[in-house]
C-alpha cells in the first residue's frame, strides 16, 4: 500500500464576501497516483488548489503534506509545484530562465541548473526550444515549457489547473496522453483539475466529482461510470437515461409500468428511485421482444455509431447508441440486462453508498 | 477615393505636428548658427563645448537630472507597489496625482514656506530641540523638492504596469519557491521595466531645465543648463547661444529616448 502524501480534513473555505465555496471537503492523495477534480464551472475547483499549494487560506479544516499539517505554511515553502490555467510564463524571460526560475530561487549551482533544465526539457520533448523567447511558442508548447518549469524542482505533488482546456481538440487528446505518459516516468502524485469529463475518464486513476463546494463521489474511473451515486453524477458523466421507478425488493426495480429484475439491493421495499441505463447498453429488437417500445424520432451519425433519440409512451427520452441505423418514426423494441440498470436512491450519502455497495457486491 | 479621406483626416494633425512640434525645433536649430549680431556662424557651438562653463553646467545638470531622477524613483517605486494592493487604489493614485493641478510657482512658494528660517519644518525642529538648519537655497533641498514635483510623473506609469502583471506570475514565482524579494526583484521589477523607463523619459529632461525651481529653491546657486537659457533668451538677448543650449537639450532628450528604448539584449552562455 502506498503512502498518504497530500490530505484534506473537513474543509470548508469561506469568502470575504460570505460565499462558502468549499463545504467540508476531505480526502487523501496516494504517492504516484494521477487524480482529477471534476466538476462544472465555479464549484470550486481552482479553490481546493490553492489551498493545497498556499495561495488560499482555508477557513476551517487541516491540510497535511506527508502527515504535517501546512495550513500555515507560505506558498514558496511547500514542496509542491502548480501548472497554471494561463501557464503563467514570465514574458521576461526566455524558455531556459523559465524552467530555471525555480532552481535559481534556490540558489543550484550553475552546471547543475544546465542540467536539471535540459533534463526537465527533455522530459516535455522540447530540449531545442531553451532559446527562444515565450511569445515565439504555439500554445501548446507554452503548455509543455509550464510543466517543465513546475517538474524542475523535483516536486512531489503537481497540481495541474485544466492545463489543456486553451488547446485544441487533437492537440488536446494528445496531451492527455502525454500528460498521462509523464506523470508514470516521473512516478509522482498528480492532482488535475478539469471540467472535461472524458479527460477525467480517460486520464484518472481516481476522480473526485465535484458540485457546488462539495465532493459527491470519489472512485475510479469505471467505478464513477458505472455506479453513480445520484443524478448529478449520472448526468455529468457520461450519457445516460435517467428513469424513475420504484424499488420493489432486493434485485426487482418497476418502471413504466413494468418490473425488472436487477442487479442492485440493500434499499427499503417500494423505495423511489432512479434508474440509469448508458445508450450503449440498450439494444434495439423488435418491439415483441423489446423490454420496452419507443418510438424512434431522430438519428445522429456519430463515426464509430449512431446516437438515436426515441420517446417512449409515457413521452421520456431515450438516447441510444447503435452500430446499425434505424428507420425514422419506427416502433423498436430495446433490450438490457439486469447488469445494464444501476438504481440510485435519493440523497444517498457517499458513506452510506459505499457502504450498501460493498454489502452485497461479492 | 478612400486614401484621399485618410489625407483628409490626418491633415489636421499634420499641420498641428509641423505648427507646435517641427517648426519650433527647426527654428531652435536655425538660431543655434547666429551669433548675437545675425551673423551666421558656428561659434556658438565651439564656444558651448570649450568654455568650462558650459561644460561644468552640463555636467551639473546631468548630475541633478539624474539625482532627481534617482530619488523619484527610489521613492515612487515603493509607493506605486503599495498602492496598486491597496483596496481603493484608484482613489490613492488620484490622490497622488492631484498635486500636479496646483501651478508649479505656488507649490515653491509653499516649499519657501515650508523650509524657510522661520518655516515649518525648523519650527518642528526647535519643538524637538534640534538646531535650526539653513534648508532654503542648498543643493539638497532642491533636489528634494525637484523630486516631489516629478514624483506622480514617475509614479503613474510605474503604477500602470504595476497594475497590469497578472496575479498569476506572482503566484508562479511564489509557487516555484521564490521569497516575496526574490519574487520583487526577479519577476515583479523585471515586468514593469517600461514603467520605469518612461517614468525616466518623462521626468529627466525636464529635469535638466527646471529653472524656476532652481532659482526660488536652489537660490541661484544651483545653475543648471536652463537657468543658462532663460539668462540667454531674457537677459543677455543672446538667442543664438540659447538656441544652441536648447539643441543640446533635445539631443541629450534623443539620447536618453535611445538610451531606455533599447531592445532586451538576451544574454546566454
Ligand atoms: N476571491 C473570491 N471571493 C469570493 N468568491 C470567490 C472568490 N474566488 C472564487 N470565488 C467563488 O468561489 C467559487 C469557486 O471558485 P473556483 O475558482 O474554485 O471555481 P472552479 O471550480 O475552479 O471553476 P472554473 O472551472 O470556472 O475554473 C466560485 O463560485 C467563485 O465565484
Ligand atoms: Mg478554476
Amino acid at each position: 500500500m502506498s503512502k498518504t502524501i497530500v490530505e484534506l480534513k473537513n474543509v470548508y473555505k469561506k469568502y470575504d464576501d460570505g460565499f462558502t465555496a468549499l463545504k467540508n471537503i476531505s480526502f487523501k492523495l496516494q504517492e504516484g497516483e494521477f487524480y482529477t477534480l471534476l466538476g462544472p464551472s465555479g464549484c470550486g475547483k481552482t479553490t481546493i488548489l490553492q489551498s493545497i499549494a498556499g495561495f488560499t487560506e482555508v477557513t476551517s479544516g487541516q491540510v497535511l503534506f506527508d502527515g504535517k499539517k501546512i495550513n500555515d505554511i507560505p506558498a514558496n515553502k511547500r514542496q509542491l509545484n502548480t501548472v497554471f490555467q494561463d501557464y503563467a510564463l514570465f514574458p521576461n524571460m526566455n524558455v531556459f530562465d523559465n524552467v530555471a526560475f525555480g532552481l535559481v530561487v534556490h540558489n543550484t549551482k550553475k552546471e547543475e541548473i544546465q542540467t536539471r533544465v535540459h533534463d526537465a526539457l527533455k522530459m516535455v520533448q522540447l530540449e531545442q526550444y531553451a532559446n527562444r523567447e515565450i511569445g515565439e511558442l504555439s500554445g501548446g508548447q507554452q503548455q509543455r515549457i509550464a510543466i517543465a518549469r513546475a517538474i524542475v524542482n523535483r516536486p512531489k505533488v503537481l497540481l495541474l489547473d485544466e492545463p489543456l482546456s486553451a488547446l485544441d481538440a487533437k492537440l488536446r487528446k494528445d496531451m492527455q496522453y502525454e500528460l498521462r505518459e509523464l506523470q508514470q516516468d516521473l512516478g509522482i502524485t498528480f492532482l488535475f483539475v478539469t471540467h472535461d469529463q472524458e479527460e477525467a475518464l480517460a486520464m484518472s486513476d481516481q476522480i473526485f466529482v465535484m458540485n457546488k463546494g462539495e465532493i459527491l463521489q470519489k472512485g475510479s474511473p469505471v467505478d464513477i461510470y458505472d455506479e453513480p451515486i445520484n443524478h448529478f453524477v449520472a448526468d455529468f458523466i457520461g450519457e445516460s437515461n435517467i428513469i424513475q421507478g420504484k424499488m420493489v425488493e432486493d434485485y426487482q426495480v418497476a418502471f413504466l409500468g413494468h418490473q425488472f429484475e436487477c442487479s442492485d439491493a440493500g434499499m427499503r421495499p417500494n423505495e423511489p428511485v432512479e434508474v440509469v441505463i448508458r445508450p450503449e447498453d440498450l439494444v434495439i429488437t423488435t418491439p415483441e421482444k423489446g423490454k420496452l417500445q419507443v418510438k424512434v424520432d431522430t438519428q445522429l451519425f456519430r463515426g464509430d455509431y449512431y446516437e438515436i433519440l426515441a420517446y417512449d409512451k409515457a413521452g421520456n427520452e431515450w438516447l441510444i447508441h447503435s452500430t446499425n441505423a434505424s428507420t425514422d418514426d419506427a416502433i423498436v423494441g430495446l433490450t438490457f440486462s439486469p447488469d445494464d440498470m444501476h438504481i440510485m436512491r435519493y440523497n444517498e450519502t457517499e458513506a452510506k453508498f459505499n457502504h450498501r455497495l460493498e454489502s452485497y457486491e461479492d | 477615393m478612400k486614401k484621399n479621406f485618410r489625407g483628409l483626416f490626418f491633415t489636421p494633425y499634420v499641420l498641428w505636428l509641423a505648427m507646435f512640434v517641427i517648426a519650433p525645433v527647426a527654428l531652435i536649430f536655425y538660431y543655434s548658427f547666429f551669433d548675437i549680431h545675425h551673423n551666421f556662424t558656428l561659434s556658438n557651438y565651439q564656444e558651448f563645448f570649450t568654455s568650462g562653463t558650459y561644460l561644468t553646467m552640463t555636467a551639473n545638470s546631468v548630475l541633478y537630472a539624474f539625482l532627481i531622477t534617482l530619488f523619484a524613483i527610489l521613492i515612487s517605486y515603493p509607493m506605486a507597489l503599495v498602492i496598486s494592493k491597496l483596496k481603493h487604489r484608484d482613489l490613492w493614485i488620484l490622490l497622488v496625482i492631484l498635486p500636479t493641478w496646483i501651478n508649479l510657482l505656488l507649490k515653491a512658494y509653499a516649499f519657501i514656506g515650508l523650509l524657510s528660517h522661520d518655516g515649518l519644518v525648523n519650527q518642528l525642529f526647535q519643538f524637538f530641540g534640534l538646531p535650526i538648519q539653513h534648508m532654503l537655497f542648498t543643493d539638497s533641498s532642491f533636489i528634494l523638492v525637484a523630486a516631489y514635483i516629478q514624483i506622480p510623473f514617475m509614479i503613474l506609469p510605474i503604477y500602470n504596469s504595476l497594475t497590469d502583471i497578472s496575479g498569476s506570475y506572482i503566484r508562479a514565482s511564489r509557487d516555484l519557491g521564490a521569497t516575496k524579494w526574490q519574487t520583487l526583484t526577479k519577476v515583479i521589477i523585471p515586468m514593469t521595466m517600461p514603467g520605469i523607463k518612461s517614468g525616466i523619459q518623462i521626468v529627466f529632461i525636464p529635469s535638466l531645465s527646471l529653472f524656476m525651481l532652481s532659482r526660488l529653491i536652489g537660490g541661484n546657486k544651483v545653475i543648471t543648463l536652463g537657468t543658462a537659457v532663460e539668462e540667454h533668451f531674457l537677459t543677455t538677448m543672446n538667442w543664438g547661444m540659447g538656441s544652441t543650449i536648447g539643441v543640446v537639450l533635445i539631443i541629450s532628450m534623443v539620447i536618453v529616448m535611445l538610451l531606455t528604448n533599447t531592445k532586451r539584449k538576451r544574454r546566454r552562455a
